[in-house]
């Protein structure tokens, strides 16, 4: 995939100045709808669903406390798991946004809020809130297009390193919530500053970062396992705690990888958003997300960022209205002839994920390479790889052609 | 013994660490939040044990206060925080009993047309519903020692203050030997809130109870006052009712030299409406304010969760230092500038009574 505007088919060549915004008129008018209706419903939604999480949560830390009888473990790792991803997706991703702001309940507020995740929420907030959503897939501004260490699009030049990448992003995707916060510190250009340079900001942010991972730490893998001893259960809760974040950053990281990184989705290039329109943005953010379909349950257990597209038009419309909004947003793009990206969970993964193969290697590699040629592939693969920077270039280039003439992508 | 509560204390303070650690980001109290909701060490919260009507759109409101009250002298009023339609909001009311003997505080609430609290209040409530308190607070009280005569003039609701002072000193064993008059004002006799329990005082000898209906005696006039209660100039005076009555009595009792002690329900915006701006917060969030709304108003709207109190410029419980910008007292169009540098750490302003009047930037 390529910025749409370099595409050889832009997909909104077809749009007029006045089509986008009267496509923007159109977005703002269901929001608004939302805004009117908005009320005591809503409000009785996020509080059953903050009060089940936290029913989960106590009840299967009890359960834990006898996790030596396998049932027990079981039970209370799979409860645990569960609770954990409600409460840093459909609670905290949420109510970090400010979608509960509206009810001016300070126990409930985007400013106040602190979620079971080792990225303080206020840390968070700032990448999140005002750096993805603002520059969603604007390729050099938003970091969430592989997070600064992977290669996400064709338009980033290939390095022989990024054929790692596949193996990075499974590591990244169990230890989702470190890798979130390092990418929050911006600990990877910090880390490059030498240390009398780094800011007194990023001081205090790895302060904080490093007591919440501690206390996070004490609660999953000291305090928690000392209560289980007296039934003999000091590993199985360690164990079952240590699985729950795994299985909640795996779980997590597949969620968020559908959002944006399915084939098909756009991105965009830095200079096409200057002087951008609300009906631009908007258009930008019906063209940079990707929904999941399925069930109730998966998009509960989602955040509803199941709805990504619904999600990033209106950040901070209650979750639980995205499903309503859904259908009048999809006419939109039906009436303007845009693709609305949706497929069920392992379709859009496997799609992520082969997006992550396929850039791993050089533009066109993957395409060009079948059974029978694989060995000259991979002979080819190497010596660009071991090629010095200009020869390099020059054989990128050269693949990519060739690429184009035997290989028509299908998207 | 001494030792052994010391013990005790840390003992209690390191079980209590212990569960916080075991519940983090969560905290013991949150957790208990939701069980035992009037429990001590928590907000403030009280519970509705029963809603009784007054007149056609009055009712009071008995509430069993959460176990950290800590109580209130008549005349005082507490705030009430109620969810409506999904939102929390706060208002004022006057407490209508003395400390009652089982615990529990009262308020009287007159529903007015399209008020969203008080209809709410006084058509919806209903006994077992929780509601958001704080503590007691305002200084319309009685003097200690009593003075020996009296003048209260209320108007409407704005008896509920004066009925939980008489009701206070009328429930002690001794009666006080202060001469009480009431100068109870009302549209008309079935809009008079108490008017039963005051005639029963009245006929009891503890009050002077002089009634006003407009529909029958006409709107009340000042020049009156003299002839209503011949000794006004020797009685210490209160009064609580709308902002006009109130307005006039001030002036009737500043002509001749005399001091009031009056309760204000609201306040009487009188600035013309200026250009507005935008307010910005400490954390980011970037809001605008139209120059007649107060800014305490428009950033609630917006989501900002501010500190709030009466609601109308006398307590104080919602100023914020301004860092830089201007802002309009809504009261009397007074312009308050701030410029950046020359005022550090800012100038407090009452945002319930400021509309903005520029670009402002309150650090909060
Ligand atoms: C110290 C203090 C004590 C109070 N004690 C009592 C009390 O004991 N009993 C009681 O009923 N109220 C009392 N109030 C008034 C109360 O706090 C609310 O202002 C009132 O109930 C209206 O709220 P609302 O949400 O219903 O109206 P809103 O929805 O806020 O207002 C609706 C409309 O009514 C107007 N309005 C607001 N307040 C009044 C008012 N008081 N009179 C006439 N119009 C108004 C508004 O300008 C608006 O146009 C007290 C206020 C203060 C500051
Ligand atoms: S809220 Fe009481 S002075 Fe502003």
């Amino acid at each position: 995939m390529t910025a749409v505007t370099k595409k050889p088919v832009n997909p909104i060549a077809h749009l007029s100045p006045e089509d986008i915004e009267e496509i923007g008129t159109r977005l703002d008018a269901i929001r608004q709808e939302v805004l009117d209706s908005r009320g005591e419903r809503d409000a009785a939604y996020i509080r059953r669903v903050i009060k089940t999480q936290r029913y989960l949560e106590l009840g299967s830390r009890a359960v834990l406390l006898g996790s030596i009888f396998p049932p027990a473990f079981i039970a209370g790792t799979v409860g645990l798991s569960a609770a954990k991803i409600l409460d840093n997706m459909e609670v905290g991703h949420n109510i970090l946004h400010g979608q509960w702001d509206w009810m001016r309940d300070p126990k409930i507020h985007s400013s106040t809020w602190e979620w079971d995740n080792v990225t303080p929420s206020d840390q968070w907030k700032h990448s999140h809130n005002e750096l993805h959503h603002t520059y969603t897939n604007v390729i050099g501004k938003d970091n969430d297009l592989g997070y600064g260490i992977m290669r996400v699009d064709e338009d980033q030049p290939w390095h022989p390193f990024f054929m790692f990448q596949p193996v990075w992003n499974f590591i990244n995707a169990c230890f989702f919530e470190y890798g979130i916060a390092a990418y929050d510190l911006e600990l990877g250009k910090n880390l490059k500053t030498p240390k009398e340079k780094r800011s007194e900001e990023f001081k205090a942010n790895s302060k904080a970062v490093l007591a919440k991972i501690r206390k996070q730490a004490t609660k999953d893998y000291v305090v928690h396992p000392l209560l289980s001893l007296p039934t003999g259960s000091f590993l199985p809760t360690l164990a079952a705690n240590f699985t729950a974040n795994i299985v909640r950053n795996l779980w997590t990281h597949s969620v968020i990888m559908c959002g944006h990184f399915p084939e098909g989705v756009e991105t965009f290039e830095k200079k096409s958003i200057e002087g951008e329109t609300r009906g631009e943005w908007y258009l930008r953010q019906m063209l940079g997300s990707a929904n999941i379909s399925g069930s109730k349950a998966l998009h509960i257990m989602s955040g509803n960022l199941s709805h990504q597209i619904e999600h990033h038009l209106f950040p901070d419309l209650p979750s639980n209205r995205y499903a309503e909004v859904a259908p009048k947003v999809r006419a939109i793009f039906d009436e303007y002839g845009l693709n609305y990206h949706t497929a069920p969970m392992p379709k859009q993964v496997a799609s992520a994920w082969h997006r992550f193969v396929r850039l791993s290697f050089p533009n066109g590699w993957l395409a060009t390479t079948n059974t029978k040629n694989l060995p000259q592939q991979l002979v080819a693969l190497y010596k660009i790889s071991t090629a010095d920077k200009r020869s390099r270039r020059v054989m990128l280039k050269l693949l990519e052609r060739k690429a184009k003439q035997e290989y028509v992508p299908a998207a | 013994m001494l030792a052994r509560s010391a013990q005790r204390g840390t003992l209690s303070r390191r079980l209590r660490a212990l569960a916080d650690a075991a519940l983090t980001p969560l905290s013991v109290d949150e957790v208990l939040d939701g069980f035992h909701p009037l429990r001590s060490g928590t907000d403030l919260k009280g519970k509705i044990v029963a809603v009784e009507a007054e007149t056609a759109d009055a009712a009071t409101i008995v509430i069993k206060p959460g176990r950290d009250w800590t109580g209130h002298a008549p005349g005082q009023y507490l705030q009430v925080g109620i969810d409506i339609d999904g939102v929390r909001l706060w208002r004022c009311y006057s407490l209508t009993h003395g400390p009652r003997r089982d615990g529990h505080i009262s308020i009287t609430v007159k529903a007015i047309p399209d008020g969203i609290v008080s209809q709410h209040l006084v058509h919806k409530a209903r006994a077992g519903q929780l509601v958001h308190l704080q503590q007691a607070a305002g200084d319309f009280t009685l003097p200690l020692p009593l003075p020996e005569k009296i003048l209260m003039v209320t108007a409407g609701s704005g008896i509920t203050p004066v009925i939980g002072m008489l009701r206070n000193l009328f429930s002690k064993a001794v009666a006080p030997t202060t001469a009480i008059t009431l100068l109870h004002v009302n549209q008309t006799e079935p809009d008079s809130i108490f008017k039963d329990e005051l005639r029963a005082l009245a006929a009891a000898g503890h009050i002077t109870l002089v009634e006003h209906f407009d529909d029958r005696d006409g709107l009340l006039d000042l020049a009156r006052l003299e002839s209503l209660v011949p000794d006004i100039g020797t009685r210490a005076a209160f009064a609580c009712g709308p902002s006009g009555l109130l307005d006039a009595l001030e002036q009737w009792y500043d002509e001749r030299g005399l001091s009031l002690d009056t309760e204000r329900f609201r306040t009487a915006l009188v600035a013309d409406a200026g250009v507005g701006g935008t307010v910005a917060f400490a954390n980011g969030t970037v809001i605008d304010a139209d120059g007649a709304t107060p800014i305490l108003d428009a950033a609630e709207a917006a989501g900002v969760l501010m500190p709030s109190g009466c609601r109308m410029g006398i307590c104080m419980g919602c100023v914020l230092p301004m860092k830089e910008g201007a802002v309009r007292d809504l009261r009397n169009g007074e312009i308050t500038v701030v410029v950046p540098g020359e005022a550090p750490g800012g100038v407090k302003i009452q945002t319930c009574i400021s509309a903005a009047a520029g670009d402002c930037h309150l650090d909060h």
